[in-house]
């Protein structure tokens, strides 16, 4: 495969002896052109690597800060097609920073997979993250997405032992996404040492990067993580504040934008001193 | 799609009844349903298994169900001779006890410690419950909020038998909001608990394990009639809801050509309007819960909700081995909506008192639709999976009566 964004951002990254700080929002949260500034806003914030939810109704491995944060997308009438817009219009000006879509497969199945793969790879996404479609359905979307230059990144979880790992990994590229907890996003925060020894268990079986996500909370947290791995991925807690900073109807406000990013700068802090 | 050799076949190694099925699962509990189809797998051909699991169908649920014929219904409708599968008798009140015993069996020799489950009308509930209490597992039920409301009297025999009742609030608060929260308890809580889910859907291997669980149904039902009538029912009817009674029902008959089969999905208000629950006639195939089925869904890929009288029936997806019968012609669907599910529901009650479920009744309105058409020595098997004690509360407010 090719070298997409992704890779050339771990290796200007390892070269500096840096770690990734992977920022997750839903796209469209709370509303398609906030979410957008917010997303241009993420990478001068020191987001190295953006990971874009495409909402759905049903997250079925979601907890309720990014539930509702898909909800609030939904309801300003974000959909698959907006999100890639979105993708689009940020990489008017940006054309380095990798941008991954995070998801459930079925609105990208509606969607039609050869016409996701094609707009997806057109509109400037770099990799996919879809959390329902395990290595079993690799027919599915994986290979079609790999053969079209786009970076298939999967999920090892705790559940994931020596035995399976291989096959978990066999058709992984960009990076390795370690689930630190058994549960859902913005639950329980990881154990520094049980993290460590899961990354170093992983690298045994894989050159690739390991970023390490899920509970994942503040700047103390992130810098912990990545000081073991490769980066520190943090979502739950960035769509916390836009929900925190949301006027009297949900609506966005003066605050959205600047303390979502400001929320961004102190991680992206935490994971620079690792 | 060709015709297949043989219905019984599915699902693939892969868990596909054709492009339907599959584990469209999270990584965290692809390793749980690995286990899971390997215990699965053990547990049916271990006569240990086997004979616990058939005494405790023949002394703790009172199996084998009656197959009655109805008379009085068959002179109203004036046609078809109409016999119903009498799933109402069971233990609990329905046919969801059949498949919650056959999976805390597999709990329990898979060593688990903790039980969870979904549920809509709350009779999965009350039946996992009900084993949860018998076999002394603790157990915890996730209930839409809104199901809760129109469910009161299930909600508390759940309590009563111990169960936890957890209520779901997202989305619409009905079934699939509960289905998403348990897997969502699943993925925490992977190595203690056993999630054991009321029909035909999730991922492999649950449709099919549900099914051969619920299988008795129909394996009675043919060796009743046998008895009977000397020969095969010519037509079987049942609800679904996702599923479970019908595939229950439908399986054992699947290859026996002659025998016409219909499943009766949730009309709600009509199919023509957006409140209905009928996953096959309005929905398309999709990915939800596991597998890929028909779904009720918006040109984006979100999900919309069903909508049913009946809180049995009001799930937007339906068992992925129904979407496959459907594509491939063996099994006809239909829907019936509230009012013709009400109509039928107090037609079943005063000519044959057998107060039926909500769900069952709209299998019952189909019915009456057909039945008058058919020749008298027509054998006709209505699957009566539950009974309405836990309906009557809703009813009378459909009906307007306060009965305070
Ligand atoms: C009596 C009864 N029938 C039918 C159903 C629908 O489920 P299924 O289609 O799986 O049989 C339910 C579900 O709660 C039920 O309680």
């Amino acid at each position: 495969m090719q070298q997409t964004r992704l890779d050339n951002t771990f290796k200007q990254l390892g070269e500096r002896n840096s770690k990734a700080f992977v920022a997750f929002v839903s796209a469209g949260d709370p509303d398609p052109v906030t979410s957008l500034k917010i997303m241009h806003g993420l990478p001068t914030a020191g987001a190295d690597i953006i990971e874009l939810g495409m909402p759905f109704t049903d997250p079925m491995a979601d907890g309720p800060s990014i539930q509702a944060s898909s909800q609030r997308a939904l309801k300003a009438g974000m959909t698959l097609k907006g999100t890639l817009d979105m993708v689009r219009q940020f990489r008017t000006d940006n054309d380095e920073t990798p941008i991954v879509l995070m998801g459930y497969y079925n609105p990208v199945y509606i969607y039609g997979v050869d016409a996701f793969i094609h707009d997806a790879k057109q509109a400037g996404v770099d990799g996919l993250i879809i959390v329902d479609l395990p290595p079993e359905e690799d027919e599915e979307l994986c290979i079609p997405a790999l053969n079209a230059g786009l970076n298939f990144i999967r999920l090892a979880t705790p559940t994931t032992d020596d035995a399976r790992l291989p096959e978990v990994l066999a058709n992984t590229s960009g990076f390795v996404y370690y689930v630190s907890i058994t549960g859902i996003t913005g639950s329980a925060s990881p154990e520094q040492n049980v993290v460590e020894e899961a990354v170093v268990r992983i690298k045994r079986y894989t050159d690739l990067p390991v970023a390490v996500g899920f509970g994942v909370r503040t700047a103390e947290q992130a810098e912990a993580i990545a000081s073991v791995a490769d980066g520190a991925v943090v979502g739950s807690a960035l769509v916390d504040v836009i929900a925190e900073s949301l006027d009297s109807q949900g609506l966005t406000s003066a605050k959205t934008v600047t303390e979502t990013l400001k929320k961004a700068q102190e991680l992206a802090d935490g994971v620079k001193r690792a | 799609m060709s015709k297949a050799n043989s219905y019984t076949t599915g699902p693939d190694e892969n868990g596909r009844f054709g492009i339907f099925g599959g584990r469209f699962v999270a990584e965290t509990l692809m390793p749980l349903i690995l286990d899971l189809e390997k215990a699965y797998g053990a547990a049916r051909q271990d006569p240990a298994f086997l004979d616990q699991l058939q005494d405790l169908q023949t002394h703790y649920v009172g199996r084998p169900s009656p197959l009655y014929f109805a008379e009085r219904l068959t002179e109203h409708y004036g046609g078809a001779k109409i016999y119903l599968k009498r799933d109402e008798l069971n233990h609990t009140g329905s046919h969801k006890i059949n498949n919650c015993l056959g999976q805390i069996l597999l709990a329990k020799r898979m060593g688990k410690r903790r039980i969870i489950a979904e549920t809509g009308a709350g009779q999965h509930g009350v039946a996992v419950a009900t084993v949860a209490a018998r076999f002394g597992l603790p157990c915890t039920i996730f209930m839409g909020a809104t199901d809760i409301e129109r469910q009161k009297p299930n909600v508390f025999r759940m309590k009563l038998l111990g169960a936890e009742i957890m209520p779901v609030t997202s989305g619409a608060g009905t079934l699939k909001d509960a289905m998403n929260e348990a897997l969502r308890d699943w993925v925490t809580n992977v190595d203690s608990t056993f999630y054991i889910i009321g029909t035909v859907a999730g991922p492999h291997p649950y449709p099919a394990m549900v099914r051969d669980f619920q299988s008795i149904i129909g394996q009675e039902t043919k060796q009743q009639m046998l008895e009977r009538e000397g020969r095969l029912p010519d037509t079987l009817c049942a609800c679904i809801g996702g599923g479970s009674n019908a595939m229950g029902l439908f399986y054992p008959f699947l290859d026996d050509e002659s025998v016409d089969i219909i499943g009766v999905e949730a009309g709600g208000h009509g199919i023509d309007t957006p409140e209905h629950a009928a996953s096959l006639a309005g929905g398309k195939p999709g990915v939800l819960h596991g597998n890929r089925t028909y779904l009720l869904q918006d040109d984006d890929g979100q999900i919309t909700e069903g909508h049913s009288i009946s809180a049995g029936l009001d799930y937007p997806g339906i068992g992925p081995e129904h979407a496959y019968l459907k594509d491939t012609g063996r099994v006809t669907y239909v829907s019936a909506t509230d009012q013709e599910a009400l109509d039928a529901f107090q037609l079943c009650t005063k000519l044959e008192g057998i107060i039926p479920a909500l769900e069952p009744s709209h299998a019952l309105s189909h019915v009456g639709k057909i039945a008058p058409d058919l020749p008298s020595d027509h054998l006709l098997v209505m699957n009566m999976c539950g009974r309405g004690d836990k309906d009557v509360f809703s009813v009378a407010e459909h009906l307007n009566v306060d009965i305070g």
